[in-house]
């Protein structure tokens, strides 16, 4: 009886509460579909010639027609652009991992005079923008003779990623347990021999945080190429995008064509590591 | 034996943090300070000149065409971070309580805000350049369609509309960020105190604003300072969508393009002053650090610990 009675009055709440749920899914809709119908614009648009493109801006196309894509990767240097994208983006990496755990090992295993200064040390990088030190990093590259050089690219990616690298690593070391090192040490391992076959193994779920959080940026970067690399053949993919952009001006399918190579390949990566691509992104603003 | 263990973990400690260390000394710390010495500076070209206190700072500031330009630039960056306060952070925050509810396809409706935010700004400022087009645009030709053909518009060439179209431009961009933020603090409020509120009241908008906003405050703290923080950094959109110059005549000049032309000269003019760049960043620099602190104190003390 008592059931029958919850359930009639709770009638008109349940109503309200399926329209405004309809209402809040009609929203998502909405948004998912302005979210989503740019970049499929401009899958469309690099399968469509010009005039396609003019006169039906969102028909399907025809997906054999490779043209676009043939004169890119024939008449340009956007495969070039590529791999010095990922020569750059993936030394940074190596650099940013392997000093980020070496830092952040040293801060979080041991004690020693200066270690907590060293980390304030660290953390202060976080929150300086790079950006308005362009001039003196422009003549500090110069004075190294690496203006034009993607160690220039490299080496400003490896000092900018460091500080949230060091942050995240540090403070995931922190919480490992001791047992396992104290057991090693009793038995003889040197330092070196208990961080690589027994830490290190533990601290690759905070290695994959700190790099999806880093990899972005770096790949995405268009500043630093800008004012460092003047050589056609050493630019970057966001860099090389500009000087192709130009060059094509007025060829729309060879344009939508560029820009949807330029971003397939982060497109397909995200979806597939969307979960870790999220949490990376966010995690320096979730506490 | 002890002593010797010391000094052999002194030096593994040692290099372990040494080239880290140094790394950021070098690129990070040491180019920060020195821009604050550059701006003291009269430069030629790349050669520093003599010792000139404060004339930099007073040139930029004060001495016409310098003035106009700095105060111009600044304006506009006033004018996107409060539209992207509204655009990309409001909207966020509404976005983000949606998918709060977990309807079915939130997952998916989640991948799909946060997509655009793994492009670069280049890829993305391109795109919008392209649809704005006023003649083979997405836009106008589908208003064109629509039969709304006198709305259509060269969006990018007159001033009344360029900087509104970079900041949408932006908002499509980057809006997935705040609103998995938020989210992130929405699932942090525990269900006890959701359910309390839900015991006395069957408004949305009283449960949004007497319980939700306050609880994710941490949330909102950082959001609004990454953005107050990349509003004041703009550089690469309206690089890519107006050029460095900011056109159509400055409507969309921004401190970033500003000081970058300043610096580095632009393809018209090859004229760069290293001194007048050194001074406008550290004002910048000055700026965005004084206030991204005072809003953080601000925000901080109406965080609520759960």
């Amino acid at each position: 009886m008592s059931t029958v009675t919850t359930t009639y009055s709770d009638r008109p709440g349940l109503i309200a509460t399926l329209g405004r749920d309809g209402l809040i899914q009609i929203i998502l809709i909405a948004n998912t579909f302005i979210m989503l119908a740019p970049i499929v614009i401009m899958i469309f648009s690099a399968f469509k010639t010009t005039p396609q493109i003019f006169a039906s801006p969102f028909g399907i196309p025809d997906f054999t027609n490779l043209v676009n894509f043939s004169r890119i990767w024939t008449q340009t240097n956007f495969l070039q652009y590529l791999i010095n994208s990922f020569v750059v983006t993936g030394a940074s990496m190596a650099l940013i991992l392997t000093l980020g755990t070496m830092a952040a090992y040293a801060l979080a295993r041991y004690e020693f005079f200066g270690a907590g200064f060293i980390l304030m040390f660290f953390i202060a990088g976080l929150t300086l923008p790079l950006k308005l030190a362009i001039i003196p990093l422009f003549m500090l590259m110069r004075d190294l003779g690496i203006l034009n050089n993607q160690l220039s690219l490299i080496f400003v990616y490896t000092a900018m990623g460091l500080p949230t690298t060091i942050f995240i690593m540090t403070g995931f070391i922190r919480t490992l347990p001791n047992e396992l090192e104290d057991a090693a040490r009793m038995d003889g391992a040197s330092e070196a021999r208990i961080m690589w076959s027994i830490m290190l193994p533990l601290v690759r779920p905070a290695m994959v945080i700190a790099g999806i959080q880093n990899v972005v940026p770096i790949w995405n970067d268009f500043f630093f190429p800008l004012v460092f690399i003047q050589n056609d053949r050493l630019k970057t993919l966001p860099q090389g995008l500009t000087t192709f952009m130009g060059e094509y001006s007025t060829d729309y399918g060879v344009l939508y064509a560029g820009l949807t190579l330029s971003a397939l390949p982060i497109i397909i990566i995200y979806i597939v590591l969307s979960r870790q691509f999220i949490s990376g992104m966010t995690s320096g603003a979730i506490k | 034996m002890p002593q010797l263990r010391l000094t052999g973990r002194g030096l593994w400690i040692t290099a372990l943090i040494v080239p880290p260390l140094a790394f950021v000394a070098l690129f990070v710390v040491y180019p920060i300070i020195s821009a604050f010495a550059y701006a003291f500076f009269d430069w030629n070209g790349l050669l520093r000149g003599e010792f000139v206190g404060l004339d930099n700072f007073h040139t930029v500031l004060f001495v016409e065409p310098y003035a106009s330009w700095t105060r111009n630039a600044f304006s506009h960056n006033i004018i996107v971070f409060f539209a992207l306060m509204v655009l990309q952070n409001g909207l966020g925050f509404f976005l983000a309580y949606a998918l709060w509810r977990e309807l079915p396809g939130a997952r998916f409706h989640r991948i799909a805000v946060f997509l655009p935010v793994v492009l670069s700004t280049i890829i993305v400022g391109y795109l919008f350049k392209l649809f704005l087009h006023p003649l083979f645009g997405v836009v106008n030709i589908s208003l064109r369609g629509m039969g709304l053909g006198e709305l259509a518009q060269p969006w990018l060439g007159q001033s009344s509309t360029a900087l509104w179209a970079l900041i949408a431009a932006n908002a499509w961009h980057m809006v997935g960020f705040p609103t998995l933020v938020f989210l992130a603090g929405m699932q942090r409020i525990p269900t006890e105190m959701l359910d309390a509120v839900r015991m006395e009241t069957r408004s949305e908008w009283v449960k949004i604003t007497k319980i939700v906003w306050p609880l994710v405050a941490p949330s909102a703290t950082v959001v609004f300072v990454l953005l107050f923080v990349g509003a004041f950094n703009w550089f690469e959109l309206p690089y890519v969508m107006a050029g460095l110059d900011g056109s159509p005549f400055g409507s969309t000049d921004v401190l970033g393009l500003y000081f970058y032309r300043t610096a580095f000269g632009n393809v018209s003019s090859g004229q760069q002053d290293f001194g007048l760049g050194s001074a406008l960043a550290v004002l910048i620099f000055l700026f965005i650090a004084v206030i991204a602190g005072l809003i953080t104190v601000r925000l901080r003390a109406r965080e609520i610990q759960l």
